[in-house]
């Protein structure tokens, strides 16, 4: 039941990428290039999800704890550090660069694109090097 | 390559957006990251945590295909970048997304609806490094 749940949620945020147009590079690059062909649609679709999650999270957070059981697992965080800053600084020239974000390239390998295979692989990539740099860093500084 | 403006159908992907991320919230009291969830499943310590990933990533992949089922229309999926560059920007954003703890959908969906201080810093950040990135391929090399 868990499992049939956490599938329809990915498929109702997969139609959402889909319909929004976030799963096309050419309309996501369109909406940074004000200097060029911009395209603003996107801003609607932040505002939309926005709105949403905005009521719906607090509405959800009534409860005393998730439908199948757990907790809210939620992010407490405060810190502004140079991690934070510098990896959303490099996240955003990979996503200037190709034109995909993870949460778009997900829904879009079911239009069998190849370049969204591509792009998924090289974040796997990606992934993969973070991992290593922290593994070799943290094994460098004992704690 | 010029996009069409598509405030609606981009406000109301939105709207779907943020009832995924809700729904998940109800469910399973987890923020909707898609890299975290990618990176969850790809590096996945057991089974418990690697299933309801894979459902929903399942989920997310059958959307166009439901999309397709209900319009007679497969999402547009326009790659006007090569696939070099599909590469170079998908580890960036693999690597960036993981050093900053977040992407569109975990720092620009559910952390900005939170209103965490991390995901008001993150946001501004990626949304500027990913403008001033397509600024200089698109109008100081020209590609």
């Amino acid at each position: 039941m868990k499992l049939i749940f956490a599938g329809l949620t990915g498929l109702v945020f997969g139609i959402g990428i889909a319909l929004s147009g976030m799963m096309n590079p050419a309309k996501v690059l369109n909406f940074f290039d004000i200097a060029g062909t911009w395209d603003p649609s996107l801003a609607f679709v932040m505002g939309g999800a926005l709105v949403v999650t905005g009521i719906g999270y607090r509405a959800v957070w009534r409860r005393a704890q998730p439908l199948f059981g757990g907790t809210f697992q939620v992010p407490n965080a405060t810190n502004i550090d140079p991690k934070l800053v510098g990896g959303s600084a490099l996240f955003g020239i990979g996503w200037g660069i190709a034109g995909f974000c993870p949460g778009a390239a997900i829904p879009a390998l079911g239009t069998g694109h190849w370049e969204v295979v591509l792009f998924i692989a090289a974040v796997v990539v990606g992934l993969a090097l973070r991992r290593l740099m922290t593994r070799m860093t943290t094994a460098a500084v004992p704690q | 390559m010029e996009t069409a403006f598509t405030p609606f159908a981009s406000l109301g992907g939105g709207l779907a957006i943020g009832l995924g991320a809700v729904m998940l919230m109800l469910g399973l009291g987890r923020i909707l990251g898609a890299t975290g969830i990618m990176s969850g499943l790809v590096f996945a310590q057991n089974r418990a945590e690697a299933s309801w990933r894979a459902a929903m990533i399942l989920g997310m992949i059958a959307a166009p295909g439901v999309i397709f089922l209900l319009s007679g229309t497969m999402p547009a999926v326009d790659v006007p970048v090569s696939p070099t560059m599909i590469v170079i920007g998908g580890i960036i954003v693999g690597f960036g997304a993981s050093l900053g703890s977040g992407c569109t959908s975990g720092h620009g969906v559910c952390g900005l609806s939170r209103f965490s201080i991390r995901s008001l810093v993150a946001v501004p950040t990626f949304m500027a490094t990913a403008g001033i990135t397509v600024f200089i391929i698109r109008h100081m090399f020209g590609a």
